[in-house]
């Protein structure tokens, strides 16, 4: 498996720490209520298919990227800064 | 007070020369990592050409020369080597002195190529990985900094705690490429 770091360029999967599901970007507000606080905490999907995590390139230049892949084709789709990512996302 | 005495991450390993290689240690000076402030980035490569007479080097670049260089070190990161860091660079960045911290070592000859690629998971061939290119990445499990500092030269970094596993590594690399020419 091979993950494009946004700096780095095409590099071994080797190099990176897998965090898990990209949930980390979409914190619910304070006050969003336990449901979606159970939900952000304790519930993930376990798609076949599309999904999103965050991955560390632990060994390369340390930026936390958002890799979207395919769990069935192993197919990596996208890569992008999680802070470029984060910043879209309204908190 | 006592006296203390300097001891190289590498003392007593080497130098070495195997085969067309040789690996030698590098008295680097100071090491700094120098960090820009959100939005400095620009002022801070104005106050590093006026200062040290080069500017920030762009990801995976090194910008200087032998004995006075700046190489991207991560993201958001660059490494000052050689030279104590002139004060205006305070202004615009984070400073942290990092000297002592890095085994700092050189690898040249005929088959330093082939070494590395014994060890690491990138391209390091001339036409990918040219002279003033860097990379960060892993070599046997250690993060490391790349430079490719000559034609058929490369300057290695590793955290000086791992400098014997280092130099263990890169040996046996180097006896492995000696016994196949």
């Amino acid at each position: 498996m091979r993950i494009t770091c946004p700096f780095c360029g095409e590099r071994d999967r080797r190099e990176f720490y897998y965090q898990g599901a990209a949930v980390a970007l979409e914190r619910p507000v304070a006050d969003a209520g336990e449901e979606a606080w159970d939900a952000y905490v304790h519930l993930r999907d376990n798609p076949a298919g599309v999904t999103k995590d965050l991955w560390y390139h632990e060994s390369g230049c340390s930026s936390w990227i958002v890799v979207t892949r395919n769990t069935v084709t192993h197919e990596i789709l996208d890569c992008t800064l999680a802070c470029d990512t984060k910043s879209e996302v309204s908190i | 007070m006592a006296e203390l005495i300097a001891r190289p991450p590498c003392q007593g390993l080497l130098p070495l020369e195997i085969g067309t290689t040789t690996l030698s240690e590098t008295d680097a000076g100071v090491l700094t990592s120098i960090m820009p402030f959100k939005g400095q980035e620009a002022a801070l490569s104005e106050a590093l050409i006026a200062a040290h007479g080069m500017a920030m080097p762009a990801a995976n670049r090194t910008t200087g020369r032998a004995g006075i260089r700046a190489i991207w070190f991560g993201r958001g990161q660059v490494l000052l080597i050689g030279p104590s860091p002139h004060e205006a660079l305070a202004w615009y960045a984070a400073l942290t002195d990092q000297s002592d911290a890095w085994a700092v070592v050189r690898l040249e000859g005929a088959g330093a190529v082939d070494v590395l690629a014994r060890l690491l998971p990138i391209d390091l061939r001339a036409t990918q990985f040219k002279r003033g290119h860097t990379a960060r990445t892993e070599l046997m499990h250690m993060m490391a900094s790349i430079t490719r500092v000559g034609d058929q030269a490369f300057q290695i970094m590793v955290f000086r705690s791992m400098a014997t596993t280092l130099v263990h590594d890169l040996k046996t690399a180097m006896e492995g490429v000696a016994a196949r020419r």
